[in-house]
């Protein structure tokens, strides 16, 4: 902490339990499809069966006739008053298709919208839906970034004349320092395209209200405001009668921080029919149009000294763009150069990034967004350096590890680590499997035929993005700044508003814990409101990890103010000197004199009766902040896996998961554990189940919760989870972000674990997800089992 | 999610259940607990004019026992299998792999009846029944009929019930003494069905051998089967490594076996041999 007290309450790093939980756990949430407006439609859309094909015809005339449809959309009726989506952030000679809401004569993946229909029922609309039918060409469809690289593959915009959409190389020269090494490993590393499936699908509400223009959408979505700003540029809405309201939100991962087409459209035609209209993701429709994430290629090229000091990294990576890029697509590859080389000291790394066209669904952020690829190729790579070094892969981290007195650290590839302590983590996470126990029991249970692994992960990503120079395309979001304000009303009771937008990561109880401990006022006299653009003034969402270093270090400036502004108007209430007061445990006194005091209730009441105030006090006390964080944080640990694998069916089966993290000061440590426990899980769920599958044709295979498996509960084991806290000098809280630091520790240490456990079979490497079939076939191959 | 028009109907007997068959023929289909049709609905790969819910007709759901059967209403839960003392104590392989099925929900909805009329070709209680040499208690409008369960089951999705029929009771002998009985399954990640699921119960001998024992695999082949051939090499045996892998090697012998995304047939028929071995390695005497 920067100089000021800390509260008496305490509330700076209680284990306090979610406050919104009661209301979320009990059913009284309120989420896009339970909001209901008198006259609402419902709309539902007609999508691709085909990842390549020419609409030759699409016939509307059978649902147009269905009572109850009030009416059919094809492209060409939304031409007049639906514009193209925004397309990708134009990065140095990208080429960007065009992408249209509804296909446009050619659809390039299975789940493109085709047609749209409006009607008054929700049922009504999915048998119209039923009733449109579209005559298709089919032409041949790529979905493998490196087939779609080969001279001969079929193009997914023709007018390109390839499917290169962007070429990047970013960081310094490694050619000589590859060529002075002792050794070096190369290994080709998949990071599978994943669905990320919140448990809410997408789903949005418009009302237009003709008297006045004013527009009113509830939607699910990560970033209210930005939407607002999206919504108003593209319609050409005014911005001011245009309200986005981000009510409960049942997850997003990344991937509701975009603007949709059937978002878009939706506010489009609830202006054009004058009558609010809805639409909800079926979950096939999530598997199917929602961005995907990873998504990701690279072939690891690492050198290193015969001790194993790296001499240099070198990716060259391929980042499918899908069929259309969005946004923020074309951006995972960069943030995967940014942070390639971690939490070690390696001089020469560079990246050859290609962007590729496929006829697939576009992937977007996706808990860790390209952070998440980088740890896990590298921490792959140091596993497989080990081996061929025959050193202990503990020992390769160590002796790579930045020092705490390095920092703040440049990467070759221009990302400046601001503070860490690599060391730390990784000891306590191997006093904590008790690793010297832990390898004899490997070593006695191999001579019996039983093949434990133990895996390492030491991560660093970055969080809580500064703001940056603007990506022509990417002005919607407008900085790495977040906002808040503070207001007590006159009975003392604290209302916090934050430009974050908070959708499972327990903000509500974090961000008013900041505030209570402050003002040292109980944590029930705190309520934080966020995701309304009519009482929020402004704000950037929550996403990247930002939320509770950024969004609640601008909480703690706001409420700091309000607590001089307080301390300001007891001194003069009581008649002495501001320096002579003390605010504690929900009062201003005098120390010595208990009788000199004044409630902070009273205080408050006080503050709005202009009369008693003090010349040039301004009544109420309340405060806004806004906290720019100039750099990203960093936040880092180490996780160990430790699998037994059934060598007979190949299946992977966890033993124990240990996870020392590092997110600086934890101001809530159950939350800070929850997340870690739920990024963990969905980042096994990635290493171990997850992945999209297509056939030759371009057709996903997996599409419904049949075929597409996620980790429940019962595949967890016990997660044995520890903070350590290294205080970020980026912000007064001394906070970094913690929600991405499950996906992106767990794939490594997993993957590490089950090929260390296959080390007497000779298995260096498996690519995600290790699907038992995937491991009992290697081994079947190799002639270990039959 | 959202399934085309249909007509709901709640008969409170099982004449009218037959009757509302009877008259609505191929456009009717019945509702029990509704974890395979429903979502099958939603998804519009079926639709069903008229949906006859039986659920409300008494007397479908109860686990009794008679001289040398267990009786098991057609209603009765997953859950309610895998918790009945009477089954754990008499006949503990349906419990066993009643407990393996899906997750805590669809046990608490899903029905024996409605699982084995669905006639998924990765049930788990299709082998048990198969194995058990289970009776099948069906009434249509002509009256009640018997059928063994080896009879039943015709091809993937499809049974001997008629159109307008309706399965009422499943029969089980009581386990004999001195047996003892194990269900093995690998389930899949996603959908958790059975990739391969094999239930197992063994009459030994006073002096330890296998008397009587009966196989039988579910997840493997269009439809769930007896592996008589490896039964046949159990007979006379002791439980030992080499009886075990004997019989494993033989349990996919004349099978075309299913293929899929997540178990390619080459590797499903080794992990049916494997799970084969598992389940008969679980039996033998410590």
């Amino acid at each position: 902490m920067t100089g000021t007290k800390r509260g008496s309450t305490g509330q700076i790093g209680a284990r306090r339990k979610r406050v919104e939980d009661p209301r979320l756990l009990t059913g009284q949430g309120t989420f896009v499809d339970d909001i209901q407006l008198p006259g609402m439609l419902h709309l539902d859309f007609v999508r691709s069966t085909h990842a390549q094909a020419r609409i030759a015809a699409i016939d509307t005339s059978e649902a147009a006739k269905c009572p109850g449809v009030v009416a059919v959309y094809t492209a060409e009726e939304i031409h007049g008053f639906v514009p193209l989506l925004p397309g990708p952030a134009e990065l140095p000679g990208l080429r960007a298709p065009e992408h249209h809401v509804l296909a446009n004569g050619h659809v390039r993946y299975v789940g493109e919208a085709v047609a749209a229909v409006v009607a008054e029922e929700r049922y009504t609309a999915r048998d119209a839906r039923e009733a449109i039918r579209v005559d298709y060409e089919p032409l041949p469809a790529v979905t493998d970034m490196e087939r779609a690289l080969e001279a001969d593959a079929p193009l997914v915009h023709e007018e390109f004349g390839s499917n290169l959409a962007f070429e990047l190389p970013l960081g310094n020269e490694t050619a000589a320092a590859l060529e002075e090494a002792d050794v070096v490993i190369q290994q080709r590393m998949l990071n599978q395209r994943v669905i990320p499936n919140t448990m809410e699908t997408r789903g949005i509400v418009a009302d237009y209200r003709r008297s006045d223009g004013q527009i009113t959408v509830w939607l699910s979505t990560q970033a209210p405001h930005l939407i607002r700003s999206l919504l108003a540029e593209l319609l050409d809405l005014p911005e001011h009668r245009l309200r986005v309201i981000a009510p409960d939100v049942g997850g997003g991962f990344g991937a509701k921080a975009n603007l949709y087409g059937e978002e878009m459209l939706a506010v489009a035609l609830a202006k054009q029919l004058g009558r609010p209209v809805k639409w909800i993701e079926e979950r096939q429709e999530h598997m199917l149009a929602t961005s995907h994430g990873r998504a990701q290629l690279a072939h690891v090229t690492l050198g290193a000294a015969r001790d194993g000091t790296i001499r240099a990294l070198e990716l060259r990576i391929l980042a499918d763009m899908g069929a259309y890029p969005h946004i923020m697509t074309p951006l995972a590859p960069l943030q995967t150069a940014a942070v390639m080389t971690g939490c070690y000291r390696i001089p020469c790394a560079r990246a050859e990034i290609q962007g590729v066209f496929t006829n697939t669904t576009a992937p977007d952020p996706y808990r860790g967004f390209g952070r998440a690829e980088a740890a896990y190729y590298l921490e792959r790579a140091i596993d497989l350096l080990a081996r061929r070094l025959d050193l202990d892969p503990i020992e390769v981290r160590r002796r790579n590890f930045i020092q705490p007195e390095e920092f703040p650290y440049s990467s070759p590839t221009g990302y400046v680590l601001e503070s860490g302590d690599y060391e730390v983590c990784l000891r306590r996470a191997l006093e904590k499997v008790d690793i010297g126990a832990l390898r004899q029991q490997q070593g006695r249970l191999r001579s019996e035929g039983r093949y434990i692994g133990i895996g390492f992960a030491s991560y660093v990503y970055r969080a809580g993005f500064p703001s940056l120079p603007k990506l022509p395309r990417t002005g919607f979001l407008k900085g790495g700044w977040e906002s808040a304000w503070l207001r007590v009303d006159p009975m003392g009771k604290v209302t916090v508003l934050t430009g974050t937008s908070p959708h499972g990561q327990g903000l509500e109880t974090s961000l008013a814990q900041i505030a209570a401990d402050e003002l040292d006022i109980d944590l029930e006299d705190v309520v934080v409101r966020h995701g309304d653009t009519a009482s929020i003034p402004h704000g950037n969402g929550t996403m990247g990890s930002r939320s509770l270093a950024v969004g609640g270090s601008a909480v703690l400036l706001a409420a700091r103010e309000v607590r001089h502004k307080a301390l300001r108007l007891a001194a003069h209430h009581l008649g002495v000197e501001v320096d002579a007061v003390r605010l504690e445990a929900g009062r201003a006194f005098l120390p010595g004199h208990p009788e000199r005091a004044i409630s902070f209730a009273d205080l408050a009441d006080l503050s709005y009766s202009f009369l008693d105030l003090p010349d040039g006090m301004t009544p109420r006390l309340e405060a806004s902040a806004t906290f720019e964080p100039h750099n990203w944080n960093a936040p880092f640990g180490t996780h160990v896996c430790v699998v037994e694998v059934d060598v007979q069916t190949g299946e992977p089966k966890l033993l124990r998961y240990v996870a020392v993290d590092d997110c600086g000061r934890a101001v809530n440590p159950l939350i800070v554990e929850g997340q870690i426990h739920g990024g963990v899980a969905q980042g096994l769920g990635q290493a171990l189940m997850e992945t999209v599958v297509y056939d030759s044709e371009g057709q996903p295979l997996t599409v419904s919760f049949l075929e597409y498996a996620t980790p429940t509960a019962s595949d967890m084991p016990t997660l044995e989870v520890e903070l350590t806290e290294t205080p970020s000098p980026l912000n007064p809280l001394g906070a970094r972000g913690v929600g991405e630091s499950g996906t992106t520790g767990a794939p490594p240490a997993l993957v590490n674990a089950v090929v260390d456990a296959l080390a007497p079979f000779g298995v260096e490497h498996l690519d995600m997800p290790l699907l038992p079939e995937r491991v009992w076939r290697v081994l079947h191959e190799a002639g270990a089992v039959r | 999610m959202i399934p085309s028009r249909f007509a709901y109907h709640a008969p409170r007997t099982v004449e009218d259940a037959i009757a509302l068959l009877q008259s609505h023929g191929d456009e009717a289909k019945l509702l029990a607990g509704g974890h395979s049709l429903l979502p099958l609905m939603k998804l519009r790969l079926a639709r069903v004019a008229h949906l006859i819910d039986i659920g409300r007709i008494e007397g479908l759901a109860s686990i009794r026992q008679s001289e040398s059967s267990i009786h098991i209403g057609a209603m009765t839960t997953h859950s309610e299998l895998a918790e009945s003392e009477l089954l754990a104590q008499r006949q503990p392989l349906l419990p066993r792999a009643a407990i393996q099925i899906g997750d805590v929900q669809v046990r608490n909805s899903g029905t024996l009846g409605g699982s084995l009329a669905h006639a998924d070709p990765a049930a788990d209680l299709v082998p048990v029944l198969l194995a058990l040499e289970a009776e099948l208690r069906i009434c249509g409008p002509a009256g009640e009929r018997s059928l063994a369960a080896g009879d039943f089951f015709t091809s993937m999705f499809t049974t001997a019930l008629a159109p307008d029929e309706i399965l009422l009771e499943v029969r089980v002998p009581l386990a004999p003494a001195n047996s003892r009985c194990s269900y093995e399954k690998v389930p899949h990640r996603a959908s958790h069905l059975a990739v391969v699921g094999v239930a197992v119960q063994i009459e030994f001998t006073a002096d330890g051998r296998c008397d009587q024992a009966r196989l039988a695999l579910t997840g493997l082949a269009p439809v769930p089967y007896r592996a008589l051939a490896a039964e046949a090499s159990l007979r006379g045996k002791t439980l030992s490594g080499e009886s075990i892998e004997a019989a494993a090697q033989q349990v996919t012998d004349g099978v075309e076996p299913l293929s899929d995304l997540y178990a390619p047939a080459d590797y499903r028929l080794h992990l049916a041999r494997v799970t084969t071995a598992r389940a008969l390695a679980s039996l033998a005497p410590l």
